[in-house]
């Protein structure tokens, strides 16, 4: 069963938000859920720092070897750290989605935004579990 | 005794070859279908109103015999000229151990796409041979496993410039004048679909402004002359563009590869390793890069990854990069690769190895110095001073005119490059006496007044020694080992031997249609007279090959209903992206070019978005109904809200689910009334032939599969071809060819390099056409048509199986329900499609149109026994299921999940798994007679796209994995 730590905030696209020790920076990576759905994740995609997005907007792309995804940047915010240990170890998102395997921290623009958010349960219900 | 004249025909037939079931298989069946006649039945699946119910207006059947002879007949009218054309082709010599054992070898000409790796690490080690081949003599870190060729290569070079450069808007791309005039014809059809401007000009006045994203280059020049292209790769690095060489295998082998120079992307032919010219293909066109853009590499790469046992494994590599996974997002829609042609090429780098091929390389160039000193000898200015093969002569107007007569009275065909110049390209057939020959040409009937041995004491080489090749290549063991023609044919045989193709079993591939490539289908395409044509050959020198190109065009008009047909896409993708163009240019020429909207089904296959988005649509998905069908209601809505955009729509029939959906005329109508155009993907037309025709029922272009319908055999990953046909008002908007006018004013462009596709391969479909004539096409429709419902009924039960059309009955393939196992034993659709390793069949297509699932399409080749044999396969595999969802078998460790199994693992002192190994080996009593066994265990996939090796790998890691 995937894992879904209630303290997380999440998307219907199956990225989750972290909080960090900074209150206006988030960490965001993609579910348990989603790298099960994917398989072995062989590579990943990401912004360098200082690059802003939109809410909704592609910030990357994953792939695992018979799928790819985009990755969809929960809140508006610019970045300011990108998980460049991905690049050598990919596998991390499968083994520790929530840990090593984060994507990306952000300076969220508009805290507002981070309320629209699903919280563990919300999340839970989608992925049918 | 009276002597019947029926009795007097030959008893023969050659459909009575071609069709597997025999007319007690298909009273079985029909029987197992439920319907009292094959007639019946076909009605009961196809729907009315679409029905085609007049004969074809195509001959009666012939015998093999009579169309071997009529073949002979045409093959006859073309004539072989020495060809000293260059242009990109250059005559050569297949190794005659490599002819017939790999380009005349069903062995290797009937195997698949090598998806299912643990049966396919023969051609995949051909094919890493192959892009070791490409990769070391262009001085660049990754290549792929081929590509159509050069123009479209080329025109990749600019989709891959444009999604690893950063730039505002669709760009500027810079083509050197010298480049092929093919290519460039090719470039601009491909870059401006997508807003890409093209500018042609002199490297040398190249400019880098702001929006320029890249740059091509012709190394060796399309006049054969050699320049140092450093200084302009430094401008255009220092501005962030990128550099593209199109360049010669064989002029590598002495030149400074383009890698070294700084070139980012090397692109060509690899046709003068040993493949026939074919009047124009097939060929494989080859593709490098640097490492740092490996993940827009376009085509199908192969990789070094490793087995459950640590064995080094070979597998396609990096498969998210494709079209079928990225749709629409896809910067390539190339699906198709030249297989059999890259295997042929590279075979000749392994028997000849590196010296060996230089030796051929410096004596071509050796002969052009010579050549070019007789000239100069003669009186001609002799045009470039750094050249490899070709040599430019320059004169006044009367001598050019009479060499180009003489050359044509000894049977030469020479390049006219002006009224004062011309070109002669030597090739590896060229010997001392051509030169000769040549030389008497140049000498306007005067004596010559030299010997020739006097001219090779005096010729100097004519390469810059700052462009001189210092750096070694070909160094890997295979290219030294196989100098003996024993050694060459063990090799070859070996490699062989580990793949499943048709000659072993069947291989059900849904969608793939996997046909019999009869013996006398591929016999004439060896032919010299097929063989030895340039593809810019004067045109009365192929007056064969124009008859049978308008014989073929012809038939397969009729066979889908349209007016004309295009012979020139090189495979079905091409098509797909031809067929939009045309649809474009026609809007266009309507004053309504604002059509760009292309409505796609959600089912359709994800070549469809990719081609979409490279003719310059935006795509809008349709939605498809429960039981796999187009929504209607959807189509209907989106339709109208595109109406003033709306392009076309792109539509698979029978749909890519297998079933005849009753609606198609109403799509069809729909569509039209909006303003668009009805493009169909005929991928799936061996299920229509003879039954019903795209033409009637409301397509306006459709695109064929050649390698599937009509017999062309997949050669392990392609030659494909893909002609178009088109309704009557599309006609004038077809493809056409700078070098070889084909009439078509309002052309949509250029889509192949060359005018005609890949002509050599086109006597197959001729053959087939005229072997099964006006009634017996039919009956291989409705006998695919039969055995996927045979195959669809004798599962009933043990599998669920997902869409059927009117009357439960499906078409010419099958999708079987594997996803409820991954809950009730933990069994993915990999493991059963492993398993079916096992049982010696090739799996079906797996996770194809739906995740999860199996689809099987067996075609009429098969005959009852084998289809049963499939089905018993299958049916015993649902058992070893059912025995690890009753727990009677483990859960992690069972038959399925480590299929499968190599004879490695089997005879192994050490045996841990709780089933015996005869199950696992002999699961059938069939396999017990004959099966192909996987070399490897299963590949990890996961691994080889971590840590990409594309090149052969040093011999001593073969020892040390594992």
């Amino acid at each position: 069963m995937a894992n879904v730590p209630a303290d997380l905030s999440y998307t219907t696209e199956h990225e989750y938000v972290k909080k960090t020790g900074d209150g206006s920076v988030i960490q965001i990576g993609i579910t348990d859920y989603a790298q099960g759905e994917l398989g072995d994740v062989v590579y990943v995609e990401l912004p360098k720092a200082g690059a802003s997005f939109d809410k909704g907007a592609v910030f990357g792309t994953i792939e695992a070897v018979k799928a790819v995804s985009e990755l969809y940047c929960p809140v508006a915010g610019t970045v300011v750290e990108s998980n460049g240990a991905l690049e050598q170890d990919p596998a991390a998102v499968n083994r520790d989605p929530y840990g090593a395997g984060w994507m990306i921290k952000l300076k969220v623009k508009d805290a507002g935004d981070l309320k629209a958010l699903l919280n563990a349960a919300a999340y839970e219900k989608q992925i049918g579990k | 005794m009276a002597i019947a004249p029926s009795s007097l025909a030959h008893p023969d037939r050659f459909a009575s070859r071609h069709l597997g079931p025999s007319p007690a298989d298909v009273r079985e069946m029909l029987k197992v279908v439920g319907y009292e006649s094959l007639d019946s039945f076909i009605d009961a699946v196809i729907p009315e109103d679409i029905r085609f119910k007049k004969p074809l207006g195509i001959p009666a059947a012939r015998s093999e015999r009579e169309t071997l002879a009529a073949l002979r007949t045409v093959a006859a009218k073309n004539q072989v000229f020495r060809s000293y054309i260059g242009m990109g082709y250059a005559d050569c010599i297949t190794p005659p151990v490599v002819l017939r054992n790999v380009l005349e070898n069903p062995g290797w000409y009937t195997a698949y796409t090598p998806y299912q790796a643990e049966i396919a690490q023969g051609r995949l080690e051909a094919l890493l041979n192959f892009q070791t081949v490409v990769s070391d003599l262009t001085g660049l870190e990754v290549a792929n496993a081929s590509l159509l060729d050069e123009g479209t290569a080329a025109a990749e070079a600019v989709h891959l410039t444009a999604a690893a450069t950063t730039h505002e808007g669709p760009g500027i791309f810079l083509v050197d004048a010298g480049c092929h005039p093919q290519t460039i014809a090719v470039v601009r059809t491909r870059a401006e679909a997508v807003g890409i401007q093209v500018t042609v000009a002199e490297p040398k006045g190249f400019a880098f402004k702001p929006g320029v994203i890249g740059c091509l280059l012709q190394y060796p020049g399309t006049e054969g002359d050699i320049q140092d292209f450093k200084g302009v790769t430094e401008k255009a690095h220092a501005a962030g563009a990128l550099v593209t060489a199109a360049t010669d295998l064989l002029a590598l082998t002495l030149l400074t590869p383009p890698g070294e120079w700084g070139a980012d992307i090397a692109v060509g032919n690899s046709q003068r390793f040993g493949v026939p010219l074919g009047y124009g293909g097939p060929h494989a066109a080859f593709f490098a890069t640097k490492d740092a853009f490996k993940r827009h590499l376009p085509g199908r790469i192969i990789g070094v990854s490793k087995d459950r046992a640590g064995r080094p494994g070979l597998r396609m590599a990096l498969q998210t990069r494709e079209q079928h996974i990225r749709r629409e997002k896809a910067t390539s829609n190339v699906c198709t690769a030249q297989v059999l042609l890259a295997v042929t090429a590279s075979m000749y780098a392994v028997y000849h190895g590196p010296e060996g091929i230089k030796k051929i390389a410096e004596r071509v160039h050796g002969l052009a110095a010579i050549l070019a000193e007789a000239a100069r000898r003669l009186g001609y200015k002799v045009g470039h001073p750094a050249f490899f093969d070709t040599v430019v002569i320059e004169g006044d107007e009367a001598k050019i005119k009479e060499i180009h007569a003489g050359a044509r009275r000894r049977r030469i065909n020479l390049r006219p490059l002006s009224a004062t110049r011309l070109a002669v390209a030597l090739d590896e057939t060229a010997g001392v006496e051509d030169v000769e020959d040549l030389a008497q040409v140049f000498a306007l009937g005067k004596p010559l007044p030299f010997k020739l041995e006097d001219l090779a004491a005096a010729a100097k080489p004519a390469i810059p020694a700052g462009l001189a090749r210092t750096t070694p290549y070909l160094t890997h063991p295979v290219f030294h080992r196989h100098r003996s023609e024993t050694e060459m044919l063990r090799y070859l045989k070996q490699l062989e031997d580990r793949d499943l193709s048709l000659t072993s079993a069947m291989i059900p591939l849904g969608s793939c249609t996997m046909k019999l490539n009869a013996t006398t289908e591929m016999i004439p395409i060896t032919w010299p007279e097929f063989g030895k044509l340039h593809p810019f050959a004067p045109r009365d020198q192929a007056q064969g090959y124009t008859e049978l190109f308008r014989q073929l065009e012809e038939w397969l008009a009729e066979i889908t209903g349209f007016a004309r047909v295009s012979l020139q896409p090189n495979a079905g993708s091409q098509g797909e992206f031809a067929g939009l163009l045309v649809i474009r240019a026609y809007h266009r020429a309507h004053h309504q070019a604002h059509r760009t909207t292309c409505l796609i089904p959600q089912s359709a296959h994800g070549t469809n978005p990719a081609s979409a988005v490279l003719a310059g649509m935006n795509v809008v998905v349709v939605k498809t109904d429960a039981q796999g069908n187009i929504d209607v209601a959807d189509l209907t809505a989106k339709a109208a809200q595109h109406q003033d955009t709306l392009a076309a729509l792109m539509v698979t029939y029978p749909s890519t689910h297998g079933v005849f959906e009753s609606s198609i005329r109403e799509i069809c109508r729909v569509v039209h009334e909006h303003g668009g155009q009805v493009y169909m993907d005929g991928a799936n037309m061996n299920a229509q032939v003879g039954l019903c025709r795209p033409g009637d029922f409301g397509a306006d272009v459709c695109h064929l599969n050649l390698h599937k319908t009509f017999c062309i055999p997949h050669g392990g990953g392609g030659p494909g071809m893909g002609p178009i046909g088109v309704a009557p008002h599309l006609a004038n908007y077809l493809p056409d060819h700078p070098v070889v006018p084909l009439g078509h004013t309002e052309s949509c462009g250029t889509i192949s390099a060359a005018p005609w596709g890949s002509p050599s391969i086109l006597p197959i479909s001729w053959a087939y056409i005229a072997m099964m004539g006006k009634e017996e096409l039919a009956d291989a429709t409705k006998l695919a048509i039969l055995s996927a419902n045979y195959i669809a009924r004798r599962l009933a039960g043990h599998f669920d199986l997902l869409y059927a059309g009117k009357n439960g009955l499906i078409a010419h393939e099958c999708i079987l329900d594997t996803r409820p196992f991954k809950q009730s034993a933990g069994v993915e659709v990999e493991d059963i499609a492993k398993r079916i390793i096992d049982y010696g069949f090739h799996p079906p297509t797996v996770s194809f149109p739906v995740a999860g699932t199996l689809m099987v399409e067996p075609t009429e080749r098969e005959p009852k026994a084998e289809l049963d044999r499939f089905c018993d396969a299958l049916i015993a595999i649902r058992g070893e299921i059912r025995e690890i969802e009753h727990g009677e078998a483990d859960r992690t460790d069972n038959l399925l999940s480590n299929a499968p199994h190599p004879l490695a693992d089997l005879l192994a002192d050490e045996w841990k798994h709780p089933y015996a190994r005869e199950r696992a080996a002999f699961p059938s009593a069939a396999t017990r007679a004959h099966k192909v066994w996987p070399t490897v265990s299963r590949i990890d996939g996961a691994f080889g796209d971590r840590n990409l090796v594309c090149v052969c790998p040093p011999i001593e890691d073969y020892q040390t994995v594992g």
